[in-house]
């Protein structure tokens, strides 16, 4: 999580931006990441920063594994590998371990007045 | 400024704006321009410059931690020693199995290890006490190694004495934990994540991202396989649908079975006899 802070800051900094509104992460099922521990973290870690207040939108990712057998790609479902037509084991994974900072929302203007 | 819910309406591409205006509603929030970087100002009631940034990234979050692994893959490739990155959960017997290295192969190997834990250094110590030059790394709050301290602890190494090209295998004993290194890569050329049969066959299907990464899965304390009902056929089918590209091999500690094996899957010369 201090890396999704620390590359957050990064960009929001080259763009002189006022605040991050929106921190959106891609997370594949087999990245090895709770996205519920990420939540968990998430405001404790951004707390006096630019991204403190900013939403937590995480983009899950299943993993899909590619049947060599039946030439298709299958839902890898908890992580098995196990073609559901023909039950060949699958060594292709073809995505499941992305784990990205897909995009960010910034405010980049001045402060607003209130009415 | 941000949109406040009274701009929606002439900002926003709602249906009846478009009707109303004649003209396809100005980008922001929900447009689909494909760049990867738009900026675009909201003019406000006082007509105050005001702009949303949208930056389309796709950066991957361990990019830091991937260039000092790839650092310190280049770095064992110049002294052509073989690493392994060992996981599994705490008791699992990694310690055990790095003394049992110690004694089978230390005549023959010039073995190191880098040891990672939370706090104390008494697996460090332990694997001294074995004959293994040992280095221990204390996380403190951290749950897993980085690419970072190995590369520290290479320094601790050189410092020490001990000449990366001059071993014949270097061993990182990771943090006992099967969630949160599997994301972290070190450098290694052999991922080696390891389960003991007192935990369960089912154990690989329960943390498939660490036991997907595996280039070799090590069951140990085999020697307890009858006292614990182990169902070997079982721990072998999970260990196929979730590490598909992994060899597997079965060892004990306590008696020695299967370390020729495993020394054959790590890729290290048998010691022929003199």
């Amino acid at each position: 999580m201090e890396a999704v802070r620390d590359l957050a800051l990064e960009r929001a900094g080259e763009h002189h931006a006022r605040r991050i509104s929106t921190i959106t992460l891609r997370i594949g099922s087999l990245a090895g990441v709770e996205p519920d521990a990420l939540r968990f973290a998430f405001d404790v870690v951004m707390a006096g920063t630019l991204g403190e207040g900013a939403a937590l939108v995480i983009e899950s990712i299943q993993a899909q594994a590619f049947c060599a057998v039946c030439h298709q790609t299958f839902p890898a479902h908890d992580g098995v590998c196990e073609c559901p037509d023909c039950g060949a084991i699958s060594r292709e994974l073809v995505q499941g371990r992305e784990l990205q900072l897909a995009s960010l929302d910034l405010d980049c203007g001045d402060d607003p007045q209130l009415p | 400024m941000r949109c406040l819910a009274s701009d929606r309406a002439l900002y926003r591409c709602e249906p009846f704006t478009v009707r109303r205006l004649g003209s396809p509603p100005p980008m922001c929030l929900d447009c689909n321009c494909g760049a990867p970087t738009h900026t675009h100002a909201h003019p406000t009631a006082k007509e105050q410059p005001s702009a949303h940034t949208h930056l389309e990234l796709g950066q991957d979050l361990l990019s830091r931690n991937d260039t000092q692994a790839a650092a310190n893959r280049s770095r064992f490739g110049a002294a052509g020693v073989p690493v392994i990155n060992l996981l599994s959960s705490p008791g699992s017997g990694k310690t055990a199995l790095l003394e049992r290295m110690a004694r089978d192969w230390g005549a023959s190997h010039r073995i190191a290890a880098v040891v990672g834990d939370l706090a104390t250094d008494n697996d460090a110590r332990r694997l001294r006490n074995a004959g293994l030059r040992a280095i221990q790394i204390t996380t403190g709050q951290a749950c897993h190694l980085e690419a970072g301290m190995v590369q520290k602890a290479l320094a601790t190494l050189e410092s020490d004495g001990i000449d990366l090209a001059a071993l014949d295998l270097l061993v990182i004993e990771n943090v006992g934990n099967l969630v949160c290194p599997s994301a972290y890569d070190l450098g290694e050329s052999m991922r080696v994540v390891m389960l003991s049969v007192t935990e369960g066959e089912d154990k690989p299907l329960k943390y498939p991202a660490t036991f997907h990464a595996a280039d070799v899965v090590v069951i140990s304390k085999i020697d307890l396989s009858a006292a614990v009902g182990f169902e070997r056929s079982q721990a072998l089918r999970h260990i196929a649908q979730v590490a598909p590209r992994a060899r597997v091999v079965e060892v004990s500690a306590q008696s020695g079975a299967g370390m020729d094996e495993l020394l054959a899957a790590l890729g290290l010369q048998i010691p022929s006899p003199l």
